[in-house]
């Protein structure tokens, strides 16, 4: 596949992208600026920050955030869900308004969606009514190329990305990774400047992602790639490793904010198994677990300062019970001790499915994290061992030290007749998290509270109640 | 319109050589297409033709009940139909493009909509009727545009909400595709937006179709102000035998009625339904999917190659023409100040045209039976309320445990759903005075009977839902209840029931607004020189139609609408999110 890619790719580009070539018309129709020379700043942004409406007050998600992406480099967006990197990534393609800073493309600030970049989507956003060859043709029919110019332009891209033969197939007769080729051809055929990938691989199975991946940085590598930079939106450390000049972290505690940039200096094609790669994908690891420059993360106080932790700056993580014990009874059977990209790694999961849990733990006094390694502390440790109801027992007690969970726990304790409604929490919520945040804030406490028989939720007064047999097995 | 077997090879040829090569590759299936599309054709122009015939109010209507007669009336009462349907089509797009894209528009547009889908249409008949007598004066085109407006009025506030809905919920991921690659608004319209909505819009507009034939019937031989209108079709058909007492003539009507619902549902709507399957948006090929013996038969012939190579530089002449609508783009920075100033000014034109027009009816009922004309409506109402109860709780006894049994022997499903879809779209007024020959032999008091009569329109609703809810039961769910041995009450109450709620009460609203309808046409019936007259808002209503009676007929229709209104809002709307947030399986 690789192989053929770069045939197709020696025959196609010079006449299909229209620049290689000097003095040959291009195919598309539209005035473009000039080819922008490595190190131009193509975007930028400056002090951009975004807010959604909360329930008082305007509720933070990217704060402050100053980046510039030139020409000829390939920039990573790499955070835990909730870090605003999907956001910024819609703020530098002109989709979402910031809510105050700039993003210019080419020094001229946007005032709609960004003229010199192309999305390419995590979920494809393939039309499925369309063939391959009329999905990838969108984009030039939108710019009021003529018919048979786009015609020709979409099958040399469509070429150029492996992707001949399926010309008149429809989307859904195809595979995942065939799908996502429509997405890249499609981006591409317009020549942008900047193309804008949002998690491109990540609905993708290992394998697919993975060659994938491969194709479009040697694609990338041969310096005859129809744009001029491209910005990443991963949660995968090893794929914004493996493809990235610049990595840019962004942390989401309070909100999205640039939490560290790492410049990859690695050659390509970069090998995974090198000691320098491997080095690398520990350094963001910490930085991603926050344990870097400091050694609490920024906006959570200390584990020992209990007193100061609220709802408010102790958000739970979404993690349900299973998926801790589960965590928990895998690091007991490793001795208590493990390194945490290594499981990750070894259960196939991503940092965005095991960091939750690591934080779970932790916030529950379970586990610590030292250096690289997750540790089971002692109540950690009789908790993965213990049996149902033990487990209930220990976790019921671990739970008082989880703010929320104390909130609703006390709260119905003071209240005459032990019940609450879910609004009353809500209302205390909404001042510091988007009303999403609230109900999954909600949903795992309820979750903990059940398991640990402190409270009964019913969700269709929806409604808390104390539950009576409260710590007890019954 | 695009098929699937477009090579490119084909598109890159010239328009002459591919035109030669498909004309010497004629079927006898594209020399049958071509015949029926010619025969189309010709049908539409000579029914049509009768449509503009001379025609004065004072004149004496009488119609011709020869059976021969009954394929023209037929053809113009489709005609009818699908001029209706075209009608709410655009109606359609235009509403809901409008309510969709403007923040503003929106808020008054979509209650209006709520409002307008719970009003008694047949009520306004006679307003429609005179309107459109005084816009074509001479002309039976008054009279044609008067029983299509009502056609119109029950089919498209149903296709409205559907692609209102549609247009809102687009996925996140096709409006930023839209924006991102800088669609012009037109290609968005017809890329994206009409192509994810057009499964709703087929089968709502199946289900409006369907419904449509109730009016059509009620709506071709009306008196109003004293005075009789009749057009050529098979409802003024069937009004006129039933008022000669002619039973023979009666089941000939009936048989041409079926025979017409059941051929739009072959000619029409299975082909439709089954080539809106290419705008499911998902991603994998379907399991089950809508077949149609004649959409196949058409793809198999070379006509789609043809037309669409034909009509290709049509829609991109149309597809340059549209981008005068400009780029499907969003201005990042809205000023706070113009677009408050902007909210107050259409707030405070749009309250002040209300609240004129408000003022205008108030006066308008004052000076001419006073506010308590409203007194009377208010009253009757309880009692076409009290039958509208216990149509919906009798129906639902009868039919549930029947849909039920349906529903869960797949075999059974086959044979009966179409049945049942037929039924539900066959004018039950077409069967009252068959009903009325009943309730006069046995001595049945019409305020009985009339629940009756409502309920064979009606109850089908609830049959029709009940089996596809059972349908929607997981089988596993079934056989783990057979594992533990739930059966019996136990088994109605933990599995049936709470499986079922969530269509039945879509089952239910359908129901329960169709019945109100039909009280209009139930609570009076003739047949032959007998009328029997019902106490009720419906009987009200009809009364004040004939007599051309303006403040009582408004009145009546206020009040039902707000009784429809009302019982939505306390009833099915809390029952709906009940079966949302408990009972979605």
């Amino acid at each position: 596949m690789v192989l053929n890619t770069l045939r197709n790719l020696r025959a196609a580009l010079p006449q299909a992208l229209g620049f290689a070539r000097p003095g040959e018309a291009p195919v598309s129709l539209s005035a473009k600026p000039p080819r922008a020379a490595d190190g131009d700043v193509l975007l930028e942004t400056v002090g951009l920050t975004k807010t959604y409406a909360g329930a008082d007050s305007e509720l933070p998600v990217l704060g402050g955030i100053d980046l510039k992406v030139r020409a000829g480099e390939v920039v990573a967006l790499l955070g835990k869900s909730g870090s605003g990197k999907s956001t910024l990534l819609r703020c530098l393609a002109g989709l979402v308004p910031p809510s105050s800073g700039t993003v210019s493309y080419r020094d001229t600030p946007l005032t709609g969606a960004n003229p010199g970049t192309a999305m390419v989507f995590q979920t494809f956003a393939l039309l499925p009514w369309l063939t391959v060859q009329q999905n990838v043709e969108l984009g030039l029919e939108a710019r009021a190329v003529p018919a048979d110019q786009r015609s020709d332009a979409a099958r040399q891209a469509i070429d150029l990305i492996g992707l001949d033969g399926f010309e008149s197939a429809y989307p859904k007769e195809l595979s995942g990774g065939m799908r996502q080729r429509v997405g890249f051809a499609r981006a591409l055929v317009v020549e942008p400047d900047v193309l804008m990938m949002d998690e491109p691989f990540s609905a993708l199975d290992v394998l697919t992602a993975e060659n994938l991946r491969g194709e479009l940085m040697e694609l990338w590598e041969s310096g005859q790639f129809p744009t001029r930079a491209i910005v990443l939106v991963t949660h995968n450390i090893e794929e914004a490793v493996l493809m990235a000049d610049r990595i840019v972290v962004l942390g989401s505690r309070p909100y999205g904010t640039i939490r560290e940039t790492i410049e990859v200096g690695l050659d390509r094609p970069r090998d995974r198994n090198a000691p320098a790669f491997e080095e690398l994908i520990d350094r963001v690891y910490r930085i991603m677990t926050g344990r870097t420059k400091e050694t609490r993360i920024p906006g959570r106080p200390e584990g020992t300062d209990l007193d100061k932790r609220t709802p408010a700056n102790t958000p739970l993580p979404t993690a349900s019970v299973d998926g801790l014990s589960g965590l928990a009874e895998m690091v007991a059977h490793r001795g208590g001790r493990c390194d945490l990209a290594d499981l990750a790694d070894d259960l196939g999961l991503e940092v965005d499915d095991v960091l939750p849990l690591v934080d779970a733990l932790d916030l529950l006094g379970f586990a610590k994290i030292s250096d690289d390694d997750l540790v089971l502390t002692d109540r950690g440790t009789t908790f993965a061992g213990a049996d149902v109801q033990q487990s209930k027992t220990i976790f019921a007690t671990a739970t008082m030290n989880v703010p929320l969970v104390k909130l609703i726990t006390s709260s119905l304790h003071q209240n005459p007749d032990s019940t609450l409604r879910a609004g009353f929490f809500r209302d205390v919520l909404a001042h510091h998290y988007t009303s999403e945040q609230v109900t999954q804030q909600l949903e795992t406490a309820t979750d903990w509270g059940r398991y640990a028989e402190l409270y009964s939720y019913d969700a269709d007064p929806q409604e808390y109640r104390l539950d009576n047999g409260a710590g007890q097995a019954t | 319109m695009s098929f699937r077997t477009t090579s490119p090879a084909a598109s890159r040829a010239s328009l002459p050589s591919r035109f030669a090569g498909r004309l010497s590759r004629m079927t006898w299936v594209d020399v049958v297409v071509a015949a029926a599309v010619l025969v189309m054709f010709y049908l539409v122009l000579r029914v049509g033709q009768g449509t503009t015939v001379r025609f004065s109010p004072g004149q004496s209507v009488t119609v011709d009940t020869s059976p021969g007669r009954l394929p023209y009336d037929a053809a113009r009462s489709l005609l009818r139909m699908f001029v209706a349907l075209a009608l709410s089509t655009v109606f359609t797009f235009a509403y809901a493009y409008a309510a969709a894209k403007s923040r503003r528009l929106e808020r008054i547009l979509i209650p209006a909509l709520d409002i307008l889908q719970s009003v008694p249409v047949l009520g306004f008949l006679t307003v429609a009727v005179t309107g459109f007598i005084a816009l074509f004066p001479g002309s039976m085109l008054g009279l044609e545009c008067a029983s299509i407006f009502a056609i119109f009025t029950s089919q498209a506030w149903n296709m409205t909400f559907g692609f209102y809905y549609s247009l809102t919920s687009l996925p996140r991921e096709l409006d930023e595709l839209s924006r991102s690659f800088r669609f012009t608004r037109w290609m968005r319209f017809w890329k994206v937006e009409l192509p994810s909505g057009m499964i709703g819009l087929v089968w709502n507009g199946m289900m409006s179709f369907g419904g449509g034939w109730f009016f059509l019937v009620a709506s071709e031989a009306i008196s109003v102000n004293n005075k009789d209108y009749a057009l050529p079709g098979v409802g003024s058909y069937a009004g006129a035998a039933i008022a000669d007492g002619d039973l023979a003539k009666v089941g000939w009507a009936i048989l041409t009625m079926a025979v017409m619902v059941i051929g739009v549902n072959f000619f029409f709507w299975r082909p439709l339904t089954a080539w809106a399957e290419k705008f499911k948006n998902e991603q994998s090929e379907a399991s089950e999917v809508q077949r149609s013996v004649v959409l196949g038969f058409l793809r198999r012939s070379n006509w789609p190659h043809l037309l669409g190579s034909l009509l290709r530089p049509v829609g991109r002449a149309l597809s340059t023409a549209g981008r005068i609508f400009g780029t499907d783009d969003r201005p990042l920075a809205v000023d706070p100040g113009r677009k408050r100033t902007g909210d107050i000014a259409f707030a405070v034109v749009a309250g002040g045209l209300i609240l004129w027009g408000l003022i205008d009816l108030g006066h308008y009922l004052l000076d001419r039976t006073g506010l308590g004309v409203f007194g009377e409506p208010l009253l009757l109402g309880l009692a076409t309320l009290a039958r509208v109860v216990v149509l919906v709780v009798v129906a639902t006894v009868i039919w549930v445990p029947i849909g039920v049994k349906i529903g869960f022997s797949p075999r059974l499903t086959r044979i009966a759903q179409p049945v049942v879809q037929v039924l539900a779209s066959f004018p039950a007024n077409f069967l009252f005075p068959l009903a009325v020959w009943f309730f006069l032999k046995t001595g049945l008091s019409i305020n009985v009977g009339g629940i009756l009569l409502m309920a064979l329109g009606a109850q089908w609703y609830i049959l029709f839902n009940t089996i596809a809810g059972a349908m929607s039961i997981p089988s596993d769910l079934r056989e783990a209840m057979d594992d533990l041995g739930v059966r019996g009450r136990q088994r109605w109450k933990r599995l049936i029931l709470p499986g079922i709620f969530p269509s039945y009460v879509t089952g239910g609203i359908t129901a329960s607004g169709g019945a109100w309808n039909a009280s209009i046409v139930a609570e009076v019936v003739t047949f032959g020189g007998t009328t029997l007259t019902a106490t009720g808002l419906g009987a009200y209503i009809a009364k004040a139609t004939a007599a051309g009676d303006f403040p009582h007929l408004l009145a009546g229709v206020a009040v039902m609408s707000l009784y429809v209104v009302g019982l939505n809002r306390l009833v099915w709307r809390r029952l709906y999110r009940l079966a949302d947030t408990r009972y979605a399986l």
